[in-house]
């Protein structure tokens, strides 16, 4: 199992946690890349992250005895770890600073299926009125319009703009269907960051990020965070909107196969609203990703 | 009247509820609870509510309810003027009872599997699993010998009750708790069956029943 483990994948930072949903002084046990995990928080609220040996769920823990461990980033309110030799720095989102902005996680949730799926699916636009029917969708506005996709060498993401779609409920705080511009940005093999129209302000965008831990080759844990312009809304009813959807999406997404990420591009069968997702898979390839996915035959 | 549900999206026990409502027209107002990740429904507010921790609570007026199965049966005794969602007659009351028990056990395996595989809760995923297909077995045969004697639902009216609303969430939510349901051909036809119900509603994760073969 472990051998499709590459180093590019290894060397990734992975999120781990939403960091406020880390007990301290308590052990919270998760797994990563097939590999067992302990995590707490010390008593100054950073949290800390080992190798798991015989550390239970909620057992008592001192963070500051905890001497063997693995890097930590904290960034986007979640913790994330690294199990070989992380880059100095993770992918940017520079609207989370913004201070009028709500920051909330949505949840961490299991689905069985691997990283890669859930990525490709979150960029999916065509799915919008079949799976989230008079939320982000609905019949007969079907069509996927014309888009652009481009790789940023620079920035190494994925880049696809130009994403229009009429939604009759886009967020929380629309109050009618308004066709909504998309920016998706995949700047992480394994997150994906959607800016959308934001209904409350028009010259502003909502940020939802979609980060995947990767626990095994055929299962990731979906950690979501939502950045938004909302002044009217609680943070229940704005993590009941995303909870929504993305239930929505679970089944679809647990139905797939195979789990893992085909990237020839004969394995299946694109069509032109796929851009995005040739992309991905054309980026996952030519960096020689090899975990969760089916690598093209060479 | 006001009725108020403290409810949870991806909850099928408050599923329960809005589905037997959507059913009998009677409208309601949401008070959404962060149960996951905001764990909400263990805060000093919400167990003045319900000391038990548990959702859902309904609250009619004064009125304050808890546990999905006997919210359902208030629902239905109080809004149901035709008196078929939770029928009078002794022995079809205890068939009711009797699912709505098996309802419960669908939770504590069905949805324990789920939240273990979604949300992290520390169960025995595998117990879990196959104390559901235990069950689904049983209620399988039940409904298959149902189908060859005439029955359709789980009780012996020629209509649903409270019971198939019971049972139908967490059977249907199954996959997520790594509960396949291919075995189960009479099951399956069941769920087809609670789906064309006049004025069923989804939840995120239920997905509503293709149009009806035409004979």
């Amino acid at each position: 199992m472990r051998n499709t483990l590459d180093s590019i994948t290894r060397n990734l930072w992975h999120v781990v946690a939403a960091t406020d949903e880390l007990p301290i002084g308590l052990v919270e046990t998760t797994t990563l890349l097939d590999t067992p995990l302990a995590l707490t928080r010390g008593l100054d609220g950073e949290p800390v992250v080992w190798l798991r040996r015989d550390e239970e769920q909620g057992e008592e823990i001192d963070a500051e005895t905890v001497l063997e461990r693995l890097p930590v980033k904290t960034a986007y309110g979640y913790t994330w770890t690294c199990l070989g030799s992380p880059p100095a720095e993770l992918f940017p989102i520079p609207e989370f600073a913004e201070p009028d902005r709500v920051n909330m996680s949505c949840g961490s949730i299991g689905i069985h299926v691997s990283a890669p799926r859930a990525v490709e699916n979150f960029l999916d636009m065509g799915h919008f009125p079949y799976v989230h029917t008079d939320i982000l969708g609905s019949e007969p506005h079907t069509e996927v319009k014309e888009y652009d996709v481009e790789v940023s060498e620079e920035r190494d993401e994925v880049l696809a703009t130009r994403c229009r779609f009429i939604q009759p409920r886009a967020a929380k705080s629309a109050t009618k269907p308004m066709e909504v511009e998309y920016v998706y940005r995949v700047p992480h093999p394994f997150c994906s960051v959607l800016y959308k129209s934001c209904p409350e302000d028009e010259t502003r965008q909502d940020v939802i990020g979609l980060f995947l831990q990767p626990v095994s080759e055929e299962r990731c844990r979906a950690h979501l965070l939502q950045s938004m312009i909302d002044s009217t809304s609680t943070i229940t009813d704005l993590r009941r909107f995303q909870q929504t959807i993305f239930g929505q999406d679970k089944p679809i997404l647990e139905n797939q196969y195979p789990k893992k990420l085909p990237l020839d591009p004969r394995a299946e069968t694109p069509i032109r609203a796929d851009k995005s997702a040739i992309a991905y898979r054309r980026w996952l390839s030519q960096k020689g990703i090899t975990y969760g996915v089916i690598p093209q035959a060479s | 009247m006001t009725i108020t549900l403290y409810d949870f999206e991806l909850s099928g026990n408050c599923y329960k509820l809005r589905l037997l409502m959507s059913i009998l027209g009677v409208p309601y107002d949401i008070v959404p609870v962060d149960f996951f990740p905001g764990r909400e429904h263990k805060s000093d507010a919400f167990l003045r509510l319900n000391p038990f921790g548990q959702l859902p609570v309904l609250r009619d007026d004064d009125l304050t309810l808890s546990d999905s199965g006997a919210i359902l049966a208030y629902l239905a005794r109080k809004y149901d003027a035709s008196g078929r969602w939770f029928p009078e007659a002794p022995d079809i009351l205890a068939q009711v009872l009797r699912w709505h028990a098996v309802a419960d056990d669908i939770t504590s395996t069905a949805s324990a599997a789920r939240l273990a595989l979604s949300f992290d809760y520390p169960f025995d995923v595998a117990a879990c699993q196959k104390g559901a297909h235990r069950i689904f077995r049983l209620i399988d045969e039940h409904l298959w010998f149902g189908e060859k004697a005439g029955r359709d639902w789980l009780c012996a009216p020629d209509h649903p009750t409270t019971a198939d609303i019971a049972c139908f969430p967490y059977i249907m939510l199954s996959e997520e708790g790594g509960i396949s349901r291919q075995d189960y051909p009479a099951l399956r036809r069941w769920t087809d069956r609670v789906r064309r119900i006049p004025g069923f509603v989804v939840m995120s994760g239920i997905f509503p029943a293709g149009p009806a073969k035409q004979d």
